[in-house]
């Protein structure tokens, strides 16, 4: 923030300085807009597997269809993990932004576990589909159920080698600016995972005939 | 809302600290959670008349995808959040554009395509 900047805001009610007087945004804004942004065209992506998965879900050729393939106890249990792991990673930004090392560790830690347990469900669920020979390969409809639930489950894969890459920065870096950043960034990602999810489970599993 | 700090708006996610904290999050999850028993209830009942279930799947996973945003995102009309709010207003509409333009152009190229007999009749 420059010198005019922060005697307006010294002065006068903050609000009244003009967007033009106000100086660069802060790294961390920076961060975390660009960050969303990102999620946001992560998102646009996942709209074009969902648009694929709702034009190609009635092409069984023959095969065997949703509603006969899911089982919805366990995308319920898959739903409660995703949850329960969104609220402990929200608890570990907590505790990183009070600086509190313990309770980041605590929370993260939780979150992995979490995660796991709703990837090993989802690898489970696969790999009885592939055993009844239900594949990707079978249908139109098991490809596009593939491609938009296995790129869902590749984010969650890819988010658990994040939050271990960050449970090592925070013990060698510490809290630094940068740490926290990145933090705050995997936060996102995470909470931005589980909106996708919500999304799957009303289209993929819920709305199977 | 502004401070020395944050001189130009809020990342998302930023109302964290200041706006309930904990609690914003055991809210969003007492909030997710009765939404999601609703979602599952709603998909195996025989209550509601069928043809109206898949409107009801819809209203409720929108409804739960808001308390995300609000309550895990904190993502709020606050006007230090204009930012934010515009690119999530574009994604919304980007994805929707994507997700109906496929869905209409497959119904009708679908409805307009000769039946396969026929199409095999015509080729002999």
């Amino acid at each position: 923030m420059n010198a005019i900047a922060q005697s307006l805001t010294d002065s006068a009610e903050p609000e009244r300085v003009p967007l033009s007087l106000r100086g660069p945004a802060s790294p961390r804004v920076v961060a975390g807009f660009g960050f969303w942004l990102f999620l946001l065209s992560d998102i646009v992506m996942f709209g074009a597997f969902f648009a694929a998965y709702a034009v190609l879900s009635g092409e069984t050729a023959g095969g065997p269809t949703g509603a006969e393939l899911f089982d919805k106890s366990r995308v319920f249990a898959e739903t409660l993990c995703l949850l329960a792991s969104s609220v402990t990673c929200g608890f570990s930004a907590l505790a990183a932004q009070r600086g509190d090392r313990f309770a980041t560790y605590l929370w993260l830690a939780v979150t992995f576990a979490l995660g796991a347990a709703f990837l090993s469900l989802e690898v489970a669920e696969f790999a009885g589909m592939v055993s009844v020979g239900a594949g990707p390969s079978r249908s139109a409809f098991l490809s596009a159920f593939f491609a938009l639930v296995g790129a869902h489950g590749a984010h969650v894969t890819l988010g658990l080698a994040w939050l271990v890459v960050m449970l090592a920065q925070v013990a060698t870096l510490g809290f630094q600016p940068m740490v926290r950043r990145r933090l705050f960034c995997f936060a996102l990602f995470w909470h931005a995972l589980d909106i996708v999810w919500v999304g799957v489970i009303t289209i993929v599993y819920l709305g199977a005939r | 809302m502004l401070d020395a700090s944050e001189p130009q708006g809020e990342a998302p996610g930023d109302g964290a600290h200041t706006h309930g904290g904990r609690r914003s999050y055991l809210i969003g999850l007492g909030y997710a959670l009765a939404l999601t028993a609703a979602s599952f209830w709603a998909s195996s009942t025989s209550v509601v008349y069928p043809p109206s279930v898949p409107v009801l799947l819809a209203v409720l996973a929108i409804a739960q995808m808001g308390v995300h945003l609000v309550f895990f995102l904190h993502i709020s009309s606050a006007p230090d959040q204009a930012n934010n709010v515009l690119a999530l207003v574009f994604g919304i509409f980007v994805v929707a554009l994507v997700v109906f333009g496929s869905l209409l152009i497959m119904a009708n190229l679908n409805h307009n395509m000769m039946p396969m007999d026929r199409l095999l009749q015509m080729q002999r």
